[in-house]
């Protein structure tokens, strides 16, 4: 990650002890983003191995055993140790520059906050070699990431590795309450003068809901791996059949976090695109008040559709016919996002720079995920494909498809703002292709062994199956997205050194951290500013007709 | 924040934010409420589900006394807040004393029921799922009401070495709303434990 190493040149240790000791939103966002790039790379190649895997069938390139590591690794790494932290960064670098303050609410807050969850990445991560203990039982944890009982009890995952699958996840959870918090406490009292709560910027907003999600969602989390360490460590019985105890009761722990995680990863998302989709449409956003509407109807809906995951368990009717339904309503606001996004470009003169363009990527991409999510969300077909390669290939089509191409713009967008220098639009272009072809390889035929009847986290097939040439399709294009992201991380080096310079508003933007240096001073603004609109700084460029005139 | 040279506009018209303390704690008071809630759900789920006894109606009393004593605390938290804005020191430490007593007494009559159901009633958080549910349950709410307790101890010290004054009353009334929140949910701890659970 390319970070602005401090402009006095000091020992390596000067260095290393201003980042450790350092409570600056900026820093901090940084190291995010940096050690979430690490864990993106490590996920990424463990997901690559699972595709070697299962490109063709009968393979035995990984154990069994080693294949259940890693697809539990891959998928806890993805969502805890990459989404959060790379979200939780941009957001931290993010917020105290577009509200006009110095840094966050509570600056040491920040610093534990990421210190604890990078501690738990390592925590997972340090499981394969200390996690056999004394039994000489597993390494890595193997039971999937979302755990169900009674899996992870001790007859059924004996030594240690369930241990550090808890405690890091738990750690990760303390982490994100505590920049939830300090996000949520930025955005209401940091403001600065004249910015009302109506002239925030909304990816700020939609930073406020997803914090809220998380206090809501993360915390039941927390709640259930304590459970579960008191059932391993104290001899309890929450999840133990034998005793009573109930396995569903987990699944509705799990999934009442689960599925309002999605929301929070993908809201930031949607933060990233209310912001560049307007500045290369040359457009001020369409529906500002139905957008910040739209995301917190997200935010309470979401919190009443975790059981669509737990259809196949068998709810009785009255529960899937709620569910189905509190599912397909979220559709509606998800709606009119995509409407106010497309009505933001419609008309706008558009700039296909890399950002814009893998916005647009991101457009089409959740779109379709969000269909294939309203076909899940009908419990009959579900029952059908629940646990197949069609889920698989649904959420991954928001994960990659929509969150992963909106940080990918996000980078493309702030870099220049971060370093001060601009990221090739050549190796952009390069990267943004590669990756779509790649992407829509993997995840568009995907669905197709899941039509199939292949489920998921099996480490093999039969060839008889039919599934061996959709599978060789499946993992190839991984292999397009690999190259891609190899790009992007050259360019994100390579930029840093020979960048063009940025300039503090390369992209002709509107909001406050586009009006002080690039890089900004540790203090962000030389004098504290004042607005009058939403678009600060199209006030400031267009004195003869600011936006005063027409909120 | 070296360079900085603040300027400052805090001049003519009010804009008015609200506390950073408040809306922290807030925050904080919204993410543990979702654990309590979790714990709850998960109380009242395996209420009458356990296998083998002890039963809570054969081992739990009606902690009457303690209750009284940590609501009552609420009052004396806020009554010290109330003396530091007025800028009373000595009444405001008074108060704290006060509070930390009620709420050392609450903490006592727990450690005295859980002693009780150990060692005479043999009831355990392994011993059944009311065990495991109850020792969890109630534990975590125990463990609040310490950190509570650290927390206005070190106030109270702070106010008896005169190093507390009014300025400060923001920060002790952001504590005592913490303060509040830990004795709501004995509310409802006691009413799903020791009343509807019985």
């Amino acid at each position: 990650m390319a970070t602005h190493t401090p402009r006095r040149h000091g020992g390596v240790f000067d260095v290393l002890q201003e980042w450790i000791t350092t409570v600056d939103h900026k820093k901090i966002g940084l190291m995010y983003i940096g050690y979430a790039l690490i864990f993106l790379v490590v996920a990424g190649a463990e997901a690559l191995l699972m595709r070697v895997q299962l490109a063709v069938p009968n393979n035995h390139f990984v154990s069994p055993q080693t294949f259940n590591r890693l697809f539990t690794m891959h998928g806890t790494t993805m969502v805890f140790f990459v989404g959060m932290p790379i979200l939780f960064g941009f957001g931290n670098y993010l917020i105290p520059l577009m509200i006009g303050a110095r840094d966050m609410a509570f600056p040491r807050l920040n610093a534990f906050s990421f210190w604890i969850s990078a501690f738990g990445g390592f925590l997972l991560y340090f499981s394969y070699l200390a996690g056999s203990g004394l039994y000489g039982a597993g390494t890595a944890p193997d039971v999937g990431w979302f755990a169900y009982a009674p899996l992870t009890s001790r007859v059924f995952s004996p030594g240690h590795s369930t241990d550090y699958w808890t405690l890091s996840v738990l750690l990760s959870g303390v982490g994100s309450i505590g920049t939830a918090l300090n996000i949520v406490a930025t955005a209401l009292t940091m403001r600065c003068r004249g910015m009302k709560l109506s002239r925030m910027p909304l990816l700020v907003w939609l930073y406020v809901v997803t914090s809220c999600i998380a206090f809501i969602a993360v915390s039941p989390l927390t709640a259930a791996q304590i459970m579960l360490v008191i059932d391993r460590y104290l001899g309890g019985h929450f999840f133990d059949t034998q005793a009573g105890g109930s396995a569903v009761l987990w699944m509705h722990f799990f999934w009442i976090f689960g599925h309002p995680e999605v929301y929070i990863l993908v809201l930031p998302a949607f933060a990233f695109a209310n912001e560049i989709i307007p500045v290369f449409s040359r457009k001020a956003i369409f529906g500002y008040p139905a957008m910040v509407a739209a995301t917190v109807a997200i935010g309470f809906i979401s919190m009443g559709v975790w059981a669509h995951h737990m259809f196949t368990v068998g709810l009785g009717p009255e529960a899937n016919a709620f569910f189905t339904f509190s599912t397909m309503v979220i559709a509606v606001p998800t709606g009119i996002k995509i409407f106010n996004w497309l009505a933001t470009m419609w008309g706008g003169s558009i700039r296909f720079a890399t950002p814009m363009i893998f916005s647009i990527g991101f457009l089409f991409q959740f779109l379709i995920a969000g269909l294939t999510g309203v076909m899940l969300a009908a419990s009959p077909f579900d029952w059908q494909l629940g646990n197949s390669y069609f889920v698989v290939a649904h959420f991954h089509y928001v994960l990659v498809g929509a969150i992963l191409f909106m940080i990918f713009a996000a980078f493309y967008f702030w870099y220049p703002k971060i370093t001060g220098r601009m990221m090739s639009e050549t190796l952009g272009k390069w990267h943004f292709w590669l990756f779509v072809i790649g992407f829509h390889m993997t995840f568009d035929f995907m669905h197709v062994p899941g039509l199939l009847g292949m489920p998921r986290r099996i480490y093999t097939y039969e060839a008889d199956r039919g599934w061996g040439g959709w599978n060789m399709i499946v993992s190839i294009g991984a292999i397009f997205q690999t190259a891609a992201t190899l790009i992007f991380v050259y360019n994100l080096i390579r930029s840093y050194y020979k960048g063009e310079e940025a300039g503090p508003d390369p992209w002709d933007a509107w909001t406050l951290e586009w009006s002080t240096s690039s890089p900004p001073p540790s203090y962000n603004f030389a004098e504290i500013p004042t607005v009058h609109s939403r678009r600060p700084l199209w006030d400031l460029k267009h004195p003869d007709d600011p936006d005063t005139n027409y909120e | 924040m070296s360079t900085a040279v603040a300027v400052s506009h805090s001049t003519e018209d009010d804009w008015k934010q609200p506390s950073r303390g408040m809306v922290g704690m807030a925050c904080l008071i919204a993410a543990e409420s979702a654990i309590f809630i979790i714990f709850v759900i998960a109380y009242i789920f395996y209420t009458g589900k356990s296998l083998t006894g002890p039963t809570p109606r054969e081992v739990l009393d009606l902690p009457i006394f303690s209750t009284v004593c940590l609501l009552s605390s609420s009052i004396t938290v806020h009554f010290a807040v109330h003396q530091l804005r007025a800028g009373k020191i000595g009444q405001c430490s008074a108060w704290l004393a006060g509070t930390v007593l009620l709420g050392g007494i609450f903490i006592g009559s727990t450690a005295k029921e859980w002693y009780e159901l150990i060692y005479h009633h043999g009831l355990t958080i392994r011993t059944n799922l009311f065990g495991t549910t109850f020792y969890s349950l109630v534990g975590l709410h125990a463990s609040h009401v310490i950190a509570g307790l650290i927390m206005l101890s070190l106030a109270l010290i702070f106010s008896l070495q005169g190093k507390v004054n009014a300025h400060h009353a923001e920060r002790l009334e952001v504590l005592s709303v913490y303060w509040h929140f830990v004795d709501a949910v004995w509310v409802v701890v006691f009413t799903v434990v020791y009343v509807l659970g019985r």
